[in-house]
C-alpha cells in the first residue's frame, strides 16, 4: 500500500457504537467488516437489493469519522474523462488563442502551458486520491457501469494512484477508505473483487429493522413499528416482483404516522399498500395472500 | 492444529465446493485473523467471509463449512453437564429420560420470544438429548429427524398462534402475519437443528467426509427434475432479478457496436463548444432487431417445474423480443400467450396454467405426436419466418407418435429453432426418450438447471 496510517477504528464494535452516533444501526457482521477494510487497507466492495442501506453505510462512515465524502455515481457509458480526470480542452484552445496573439509559440512553450496542473479537471477518483484530509471514496451502483471502466478502478484501487502521462503518477498522500455499491444487476470481474472484502447488505432481522424504523421515525411507536416489520416480513415471504426494503418500511412508517393511524389492521394496510409494493400484481397478491378484503 | 492449519484445511474444503477463494483471498483471510477478536466468533465468521466469499449463492457453502472447522463447542453442550449434575444431586444413578413436555414447553416460549441465541443454545441441548441413536460401530448415530420427530414443533403452532394473537380473530391479516412469524422460527430451529448434528457427527467420524455430503449444490446448480417445491420456489423468487441482468449484460453487448449512423444536427451543435471544430461526433442508435419467441412447451407432471420457470423467464424478459407468443401442451396443446401478459402476476400465471388451458384430451400423459397436430392445424401461423420456436420439454414420448415431421416442418419455417431439455445427456435415447431422434431435425440443448438456462438465453437473445 505504501501509506502508513493510524487506523480509522479501534474495534469493530467501537465501529458499531460509532455508526450507531450518526444513526446508522449496522449488525455485527457489518462492522466487522467496515472494521477490516480499515485495518488491511482494502476497498469495500457491498452488494445487495436496493434500499437496504448500501449508500448510507459510506455516508454513516464519512459522517463519524470526519472524513469529507467524494461520490463517483456509476451509469451506463461512464467513461475516463468522467471517472478520473480530463483535460479542459476549452480552456487550452482559449491559451493557445492568446499565446498566438501575444506572439508566443512554439511546442516547447505550449506544452509547459496547456499540460499544467491549470487546465487539468480531477474527476471523482483524482479528486480522492490527491485530497490530504481524511476522505470516503463512494463509487456507487458500480454495476451500471461498463466493465472497461472497472479497468480503470484497478489501479486506482490497488495501488492508490492515478497515472497521468503528461504529468506523472499522482499517488495518495493518505488512503482514502473507499466503498463500492452494486446492486448485483451483473456480476462485477473476478479482478475486480480480488481487490476488494465483500459484504453482502440485506434485509434486516426484525428486531434490527423496529429499531431502525424507530431511529427514523420516532413518533411511530413501539408496538406500532413491531407491527409494520412483521407485516413487511410476511410480504417479504411471498413471492413478489419487487420485495419491499427498508426504505419502504421507513417510507410506510412516515406515512402511517401522518395519516394518524395508530394500528396496522386489514383495513389500515389495504388503503397504504401502494407505500410498500409498486407493482399492482404485487399488490393484487398481497392483498389475496394476508386476506386484506 | 493451528489456526493457520485449519484455515489451510478450510479454504480447500471451500475450494473443492467450488468456492472460488484464490491465493490473494486466502492472504486476505490470514490477515483477517491477525486484526479480528479471535474469541468472537461472530467476527470470525464475518471477517473471513468478507475476505473469502465475494458471491451470494456461496455464502450457504461458507457458513456449512465454517461450522465445522470452527465449532460452537466439543461434546455434550454445558448447559446438559450442568442439568444432569443437578438432576444426579437429588436422583443419584444414570441420566433418565428427557423430559420430553419440559423441552417442548421451553421450545415454545423460545419460538415465541424469538431470541435467535437462546434458541441455537436449545437446538443444542435437544440435539444432546434426543437425537443420538444408539452407537453402532462404523454407522451415523446423530440425526435430525429424531429431534424434530420428538420435539414437532408444527404441532405446537395452533397454540402459539393463540398466544400471539391474544384474542384478535382468526382469519385475518393477523393471523397471516403470526403464521409467517412462526415458520420462519421454525425453519430456523431447523437449521440450528441440523448445523449442531453435522458438528456431532463430525465430531465421531471424518469432517471431510461430512462436509461432503451434507454440502447442498449451489443454487443454480439445482436440477430442475430433482428439486424441491421449496427450492422450485426459491428458483422463481430469482426470476426478475435474472431477466434484469440478462437484459442489462444484453445492453452492454449492445453498446459495444453501438456506432450507428451520424447524427448530424447533434455533432453540430457540440462542435460550437470547440470553435466549430467538430471535435466530438455523435451517432444514432443503431436499430435492434427483435425476433419474435414462440415457447411450445410440456407441462406435464416432472418436467413442469423446468418449463413454469423458463415460461416465467421468458415472459419476464418479453421487452426483448417483438413478441412472445406461449403454447403449453401435455397430450393436446393450448395457447396460454394471454396468461402472460404485461403486468401478469407470473407466478400466479403458472398456477393458472393447469386450471384454465385444455391440455389433456385423453390421459394425462405426455403426447407429443398429437400436440404437435394441434399446434399445426388450430395456430397455423403461430410460426413464420421471424420467428424464434423454443420446445422445452424431456422428449420422453410414452411410446407414442413422436410427430418427428410435424417438428421439422416447423424448424424448416422458423428463423431459428432450440430444444431445451431438462434431462442430463446421459439419459437422453434410453427408455422412451427419443431425444436423439428429435437431435435429428432441431438443435437439442441440454438445461438442467439455472446457470445452463441463463447461459442459454444469454446467447439467444438478439444483439
Amino acid at each position: 500500500m505504501g501509506v502508513v496510517q493510524t487506523p480509522l477504528f479501534g474495534s469493530a464494535a467501537e465501529v458499531g457504537e460509532r455508526l450507531s452516533e450518526v444513526g446508522y444501526l449496522a449488525d455485527p457482521a457489518t462492522a466487522t467488516t467496515v472494521f477490516l477494510a480499515d485495518r488491511l487497507g482494502k476497498p469495500l466492495l457491498v452488494e445487495g437489493p436496493a434500499g437496504v442501506g448500501k449508500t448510507e453505510l459510506a455516508k454513516a462512515v464519512a459522517a463519524v469519522t470526519g472524513s469529507g465524502l467524494v461520490r463517483l455515481q456509476c451509469y451506463e457509458g461512464i467513461d475516463e474523462a468522467r471517472a478520473l480526470y480530463e483535460w479542459d480542452y476549452r480552456k487550452q484552445l482559449l491559451r493557445l488563442q492568446v499565446d498566438r496573439d501575444a506572439g508566443e509559440t512554439g511546442w516547447d512553450v505550449e506544452r509547459g502551458h496547456i499540460f499544467s496542473e491549470e487546465f487539468l479537471l480531477a474527476r471523482p477518483l483524482l479528486e480522492a486520491i490527491r485530497r490530504t484530509e481524511p476522505t470516503v471514496l463512494l463509487v456507487d451502483e458500480t454495476d451500471k457501469a461498463d466493465v472497461e471502466v472497472e479497468g480503470l478502478l484497478l489501479e486506482v484501487l490497488s495501488d492508490f494512484q492515478v497515472t497521468i502521462p503528461e504529468l506523472g503518477t499522482v499517488a495518495a498522500q493518505r488512503r482514502p477508505f473507499v466503498v463500492l455499491t452494486s446492486n448485483a444487476t451483473r456480476e462485477l470481474t473476478e479482478a475486480l473483487k480480488r481487490r476488494c472484502l465483500y459484504l453482502h447488505l440485506d434485509y434486516p432481522e426484525a428486531d434490527r429493522e423496529r429499531a431502525i424504523v424507530l431511529e427514523r421515525v420516532p413518533e411511530i411507536g413501539e408496538q406500532l413499528a413491531e407491527q409494520l416489520v412483521r407485516t413487511v416480513r410476511a410480504l417479504r415471504a411471498m413471492e413478489l416482483k419487487k420485495a419491499p426494503s427498508i426504505a419502504e418500511s421507513i417510507d410506510w412508517a412516515r406515512t402511517l404516522v401522518t395519516l394518524g393511524l395508530d394500528t396496522l389492521d386489514a383495513e389500515a394496510v389495504r388503503t397504504t399498500l401502494g407505500v410498500v409494493l409498486k407493482h399492482a400484481s404485487d399488490a393484487a397478491r398481497a392483498t389475496t395472500e394476508l386476506k386484506l378484503s | 492444529m493451528s489456526l493457520l492449519d485449519t484455515l489451510e484445511g478450510f479454504t480447500g474444503a471451500l475450494r473443492e465446493a467450488g468456492v472460488p477463494a484464490g491465493t490473494s483471498e486466502v492472504l486476505d483471510a490470514t490477515r483477517v485473523l491477525g486484526a479480528i477478536d479471535l474469541l468472537d466468533r461472530p467476527q470470525l465468521r464475518a471477517g473471513l467471509a468478507a475476505a473469502l466469499v465475494k458471491r451470494p449463492v456461496h455464502r450457504p457453502t461458507f457458513d456449512l463449512l465454517f461450522d465445522l472447522w470452527w465449532p460452537t463447542a466439543v461434546g455434550d453442550p454445558l448447559e446438559l453437564t450442568q442439568r444432569r449434575d443437578d438432576e444426579s444431586g437429588d436422583e443419584a444413578g444414570e441420566p433418565g429420560e428427557p423430559d420430553l413436555d419440559a423441552l417442548r414447553d421451553e421450545l415454545r416460549q423460545l419460538l415465541l420470544t424469538g431470541d435467535d441465541e437462546a434458541l441455537r443454545r436449545f437446538a443444542r441441548l435437544a440435539v444432546a438429548e434426543l437425537g443420538h441413536a444408539g452407537a453402532q460401530p462404523g454407522r451415523q448415530s446423530w440425526f435430525t429427524y429424531r429431534v424434530l420427530r420428538a420435539l414437532s414443533p408444527e404441532t405446537l403452532i395452533a397454540s402459539m398462534l393463540d398466544a400471539l394473537l391474544a384474542g384478535e380473530p382468526r382469519g385475518g391479516l393477523a393471523e397471516q402475519v403470526a403464521r409467517q412469524r412462526l415458520q420462519e422460527r421454525i425453519a430456523a430451529l431447523r437449521a440450528h437443528v441440523e448445523a449442531e448434528v453435522r458438528r456431532r457427527v463430525a465430531e465421531e467420524r471424518d469432517r471431510d467426509q461430512v462436509a461432503r455430503s451434507a454440502l447442498p449444490p449451489l443454487a443454480d446448480q439445482v436440477d430442475f427434475l430433482r428439486a424441491q417445491r421449496e427450492e422450485l420456489a426459491a428458483m422463481r423468487r430469482t426470476v426478475h432479478p435474472l431477466a434484469r441482468r440478462l437484459a442489462s449484460r444484453l445492453a452492454a453487448r449492445r453498446r459495444l457496436g453501438r456506432e450507428g449512423r451520424l447524427d448530424v444536427r447533434r455533432t453540430v451543435r457540440a462542435s460550437l463548444g470547440t470553435g466549430g471544430v467538430p471535435v466530438e461526433t455523435h451517432h444514432r442508435p443503431r436499430r435492434v432487431h427483435k425476433p419474435e419467441l414462440v415457447v411450445f412447451c410440456d407441462v406435464s407432471g416432472s418436467v413442469a417445474g423446468f418449463a413454469h420457470f423458463t415460461l416465467m423467464l421468458t415472459a419476464a424478459l418479453r421487452e426483448q423480443f417483438s413478441r412472445v407468443r406461449a403454447f403449453a401442451f401435455i397430450d393436446t396443446c393450448d395457447e396460454v400467450t394471454r396468461l402472460f401478459g404485461p403486468g401478469a402476476d407470473l407466478a400466479d400465471s403458472v398456477r393458472r396454467l393447469a386450471r384454465e388451458a385444455d391440455l389433456v384430451a385423453y390421459d394425462g400423459h405426455s403426447d407429443y405426436g398429437n400436440a404437435l397436430r394441434v399446434l399445426v392445424e388450430r395456430f397455423p401461423d403461430a410460426v413464420g419466418p421471424k420467428t424464434s420456436l423454443l420446445v422445452l420439454g424431456d422428449a420422453r414420448t410414452n411410446y407414442r407418435d413422436p410427430g418427428l415431421a410435424l417438428l421439422k416442418g416447423l424448424v424448416d419455417r422458423s428463423r431459428h429453432a432450440y430444444w431445451l431439455n431438462p434431462e442430463p445427456r446421459r439419459e437422453w435415447g434410453s427408455g422412451d426418450s427419443m431425444a436423439y431422434r428429435y437431435g435429428e431435425v432441431i438443435e437439442m440443448v441440454e438445461c438442467r438447471n439455472v446457470a445452463q438456462l441463463t447461459d442459454f438465453v444469454g446467447r439467444l437473445l438478439p444483439v
